[in-house]
């Protein structure tokens, strides 16, 4: 692995062969790296590359099975957080390590003093942390309980407690996944300023667009293998993405369709939360036959709500529900199914399987009471195997058989089970939360393809995701969801990622200059 | 009208918020006990075993010729070793906090039995030793002094948990070890002292019953208390303060059916008093605890490196 900056500013981490096993999974093969003063390193990798693995050996959460780690010319003592804090090390997880109940200060100071001294020493703890927030135009509230803190604010929060504990090396891991566009710029100016100030950041990311925003140099993993490092500024997103897959990957591409008659109707929908805010505040919304419908926001807004709703999950306070055309009086999920209404949920461990049951019985859950699957309330054991054999080959389902347990499945694969599931009878209406979540490149665009052969077929897809080049990728409309409720559709093609990204943070007085001729609607 | 003046009398009689207090003691310090094992992250249903074992044993030392303050200190550390066991097998082992608290509770009762029996065989009548003598304080009604420690007990664990950097470590653990962990504190261990420490405290609940309420022990002397603790910290919101204050107001419902059986002179069955206390336990936790945010890692096993 050849280096592409000589001499320069000091090295302050160097990784040398590390390799990590999890049972028969080689999560990182022999993987060396070294980071300098002032440099932002972006790791870019599929999911299930190692990334998150390698940062979590560097941080002492995993111990590596080989290798060896350097912070500042100093070797690092394996498996303690604690030894990678003293070392300088920071880390900002994917999933923020905070606790909601306790105040930001709380959260910042709490393992810094030694537990036995008879009392904290508040005062101090104030000072230091309002001195690095003002150093680093890194805002925060220290009397704020973390639970009522924006998911942004949460980062800052997380930043800040890594440069109280004096990191010199920062590694965040997929800091962007949550953050509007607007807020992961802000993150990158951050960056630069702490970059500015000598430090090292590591972050890790499967977004192309991010890693030449924000970085100096870039390592690609594959399989648990370190496969290049390049200075960002010569290499290209062509390259990158080829080095990340192992091959050249053709996202698909809709072709135009003119939408059908309406499979979902709502009216003025309002979902109540039992406090404070409502959770859908008087939602329209229409979705067509061979129509994609976009939901974009940041998570928390009303998606799930809205999940939900069409799956019958929970009822509307007010407002109507209708589907091809029929008003949904008491809709309950077996109902949903009923009338042609396919689910993708948004958690396909908790929602979408049950992984300790086999393959059949998950491919059957929502229908086994189908003549087809079973007789005098006993179970047609071999006509749902056989069925499932059927689903397994069609959609690609890499597994054992129809007995073996779910839960023994890639992700991907999975959730495969879960579009054969979803797709297999010709739904109507797919409701798809987050479908490619969480899925490496080749899947995400097996999934894409299978949901636009659906609408090519004549179904309506509501697609909620977070992901903001999926929904522009795949939506013929778009529309935003902020504090429960919805902007009019946008048509995809009059919309940029940016425009959006205002609109999840509320400025919906932009929608004037991408729709001016319903002005007088909003 | 006439029932109320009976309730007015009773209220105002300085001998009835003696009995408050007294009745109160042991559910100040169970509730404590179990608070500081839940602001960690573990439920503690070995509660009714460990005072039970508090009981017998603090009980035991002072009739084996210990005087009455080592018993205390025997009771606490009998307490503490169960809490070992509880905290050994939840926090590094990761068992069901539920399941392996009952366990201590059967374990901790049929030991003290088991014990007790062991020592004194013959005994028909329970043997009795030299209790807790009240100790009249300048403007405070006549207490034993365990009593006065279980009040002062309050002050000093809300201070040590909202004043020191191991309270602070403590509340971080049952909130979120994995960021707890991530700042470098030792979940496992901090975890363990906690349960340790309240295992402790819930034994000088027992202790007061065998040392200052009563002067001897009995079989199923404990009745249910722990259990009511269990629900008082529910009832506090996991606060010190708010404890105290629930501790008091069972005790005070306690007190009062005792007097109001005594007044209605058996025109009601005295069941019906003794069921008091505990409806309205129920009806005041659905009041104040529907909304109580609860430690978000209680009852979560915590393993290194799962998240």
């Amino acid at each position: 692995m050849s280096s592409p900056v000589k001499g320069g500013p000091e090295v302050v981490l160097r990784l040398a062969g590390i390799s990590k096993r999890f049972g028969p999974l080689l999560a990182n093969d022999d993987i060396s790296l070294t980071l300098r003063a002032g440099e932002v390193l972006a790791l870019l990798g599929e999911n299930g590359a190692g990334k998150t693995t390698l940062m979590n050996i560097l941080f002492g959460h995993y111990v590596a099975d080989e290798g060896t780690i350097e912070a500042f010319g100093r070797p690092l003592p394996p498996g303690s957080p604690r030894a990678a804090l003293e070392a300088g090390i920071g880390m900002v997880h994917q999933h923020f390590t905070l606790a909601d109940n306790l105040s930001v200060l709380d959260n910042i100071a709490v393992g810094t003093e030694s537990l036995w001294r008879w009392r904290s020493d508040r005062g101090a703890a104030r000072r230091r942390l309002l001195d690095l927030s003002q150093r680093f135009g890194l805002e925060v509230r220290p009397d704020a309980l973390v639970g009522d803190l924006s998911v942004g604010e949460r980062q800052r929060v997380e930043i800040l407690k890594a440069l109280y504990r004096d990191a010199r090396i920062l590694i965040l891991d997929e800091p962007t996944a949550v953050l509007t566009p607007q807020e992961s710029a802000g993150l990158f100016d951050t960056l630069r300023k702490l970059t500015a100030d000598g430090l090292a950041v590591v972050f890790i990311s499967h977004k192309m667009n991010e890693v030449f925003a924000a970085s100096d140099t870039v390592a690609v993993l594959r399989a648990g293998k370190l496969v290049a490092t390049h200075a960002t500024a010569s290499t290209d997103r062509a390259r990158l993405a080829e080095l990340m897959v192992g091959r050249s990957v053709k996202p698909p591409a809709p072709t135009p369709l003119s939408p059908g008659e309406p499979v979902l109707e709502l009216a003025g929908v309002t979902v109540a939360s039992g406090h404070g805010r409502p959770l859908l505040d008087g939602v329209d919304l229409t979705v067509r036959r061979h129509q994609v419908v976009g939901i974009a926001g940041v998570s928390g807004n009303g998606q799930t709500a809205l999940a939900e709703l069409v799956s019958g999950l929970i009822r509307p306070e007010s407002g109507r529900l209708s589907l091809k055309g029929s008003v949904v009086e008491h809709g309950d999920p077996a109902d949903m199914v009923r009338r042609g209404v396919a689910r993708i949920p948004e958690d396909r461990h908790s929602a979408g399987l049950v992984g300790a049951m086999a393959v059949w019985e998950n491919l059957i859950a929502e229908r086994y009471h189908d003549a087809a699957f079973s007789r005098f309330g006993v179970l047609r054991r071999g006509a749902a195997r056989t069925y499932a054999r059927k689903v397994i080959e069609e959609f690609d389902v890499r597994c054992p058989g129809p007995d073996a347990r779910t839960q023994l499945l890639s992700g991907g694969n999975m959730q495969k089970l879960i579009l054969g599931r979803t797709l297999a009878h010709g739904p109507d209406l797919i409701l798809a939360s987050q479908p490619t979540r969480g899925l490496d490149i080749g899947a995400v665009s097996y999934v894409h393809s299978r949901l636009l052969d659906a609408r090519a077929a004549g179904a309506g897809v509501l697609l909620i995701s977070e992901d903001l080049d999926e929904i522009l990728a795949l939506a013929d409309c778009v529309t935003v969801a902020y504090h429960g409720r919805l902007t009019p559709l946008l048509p995809h093609d009059r919309v940029s990622v940016s425009q959006l990204g205002l609109l999840m943070a509320g400025h919906w007085d932009i929608l004037r200059d991408i729709l001016p001729e319903t002005v007088h609607a909003a | 009208m006439d029932f109320l003046s009976i309730i007015l009398d009773i209220l105002l009689s300085a001998a009835f918020w003696t009995a408050v207090l007294r009745i109160a003691t042991p559910y100040v310090l169970g509730t404590l006990g179990e608070l500081v094992c839940e602001r960690a992250g573990v439920l503690n249903l070995g509660i009714e075993g460990i005072m039970t074992l508090g009981a017998m044993a603090g009980w035991m030392a002072v009739y084996q010729g210990a005087d009455l303050w080592t018993g205390v200190l025997v009771a606490a550390a009998c307490g503490a070793l169960l809490g070992l066991l509880h905290a050994a097998l939840t926090v590094p082992l990761g068992l069901s906090q539920h399941v392996t608290g009952i366990g201590v509770t059967l374990l901790g009762t049929s030991l003290s039995y088991f014990v007790y029996r062991l020592v004194l065989p013959q005994a028909s009548t329970p043997p009795t030793i030299e209790p807790f003598q009240p100790l009249a304080l300048p403007g405070a009604l006549a207490q034993t002094p365990l009593t006065y420690l279980a009040f002062l007990l309050v002050a000093v664990v809300a201070y040590v948990l909202y004043r020191t950097p191991v309270g602070l470590a403590v509340r971080m653990v049952g909130e979120n070890p994995a960021a707890a962990e991530a700042q470098g504190l030792n979940v496992t261990a901090i975890r363990i002292g906690a349960v340790v420490a309240g295992s402790a405290l819930m034994a000088l609940a027992g202790a007061f019953l065998t040392l200052s309420a009563f002067n001897a022990f009995f079989f199923n002397m404990v009745n249910g208390r722990g259990w009511i603790c269990i629900a008082l910290v529910v009832f506090a919101s996991w606060r010190p303060g708010k404890a105290l204050l629930g501790a008091l107001l069972f005790a005070v419902f306690d007190a009062l059916q005792l007097r109001l059986q005594q007044a209605s002179g058996g025109v009601l069955p005295y069941q019906l008093f003794l069921m008091m206390p505990y409806l309205l336990s129920i009806l005041a936790l659905v009041l104040v605890a529907r909304r109580a945010s609860y430690p978000r890692a209680l009852m979560i096993p915590y393993r290194k490196g799962e998240r």
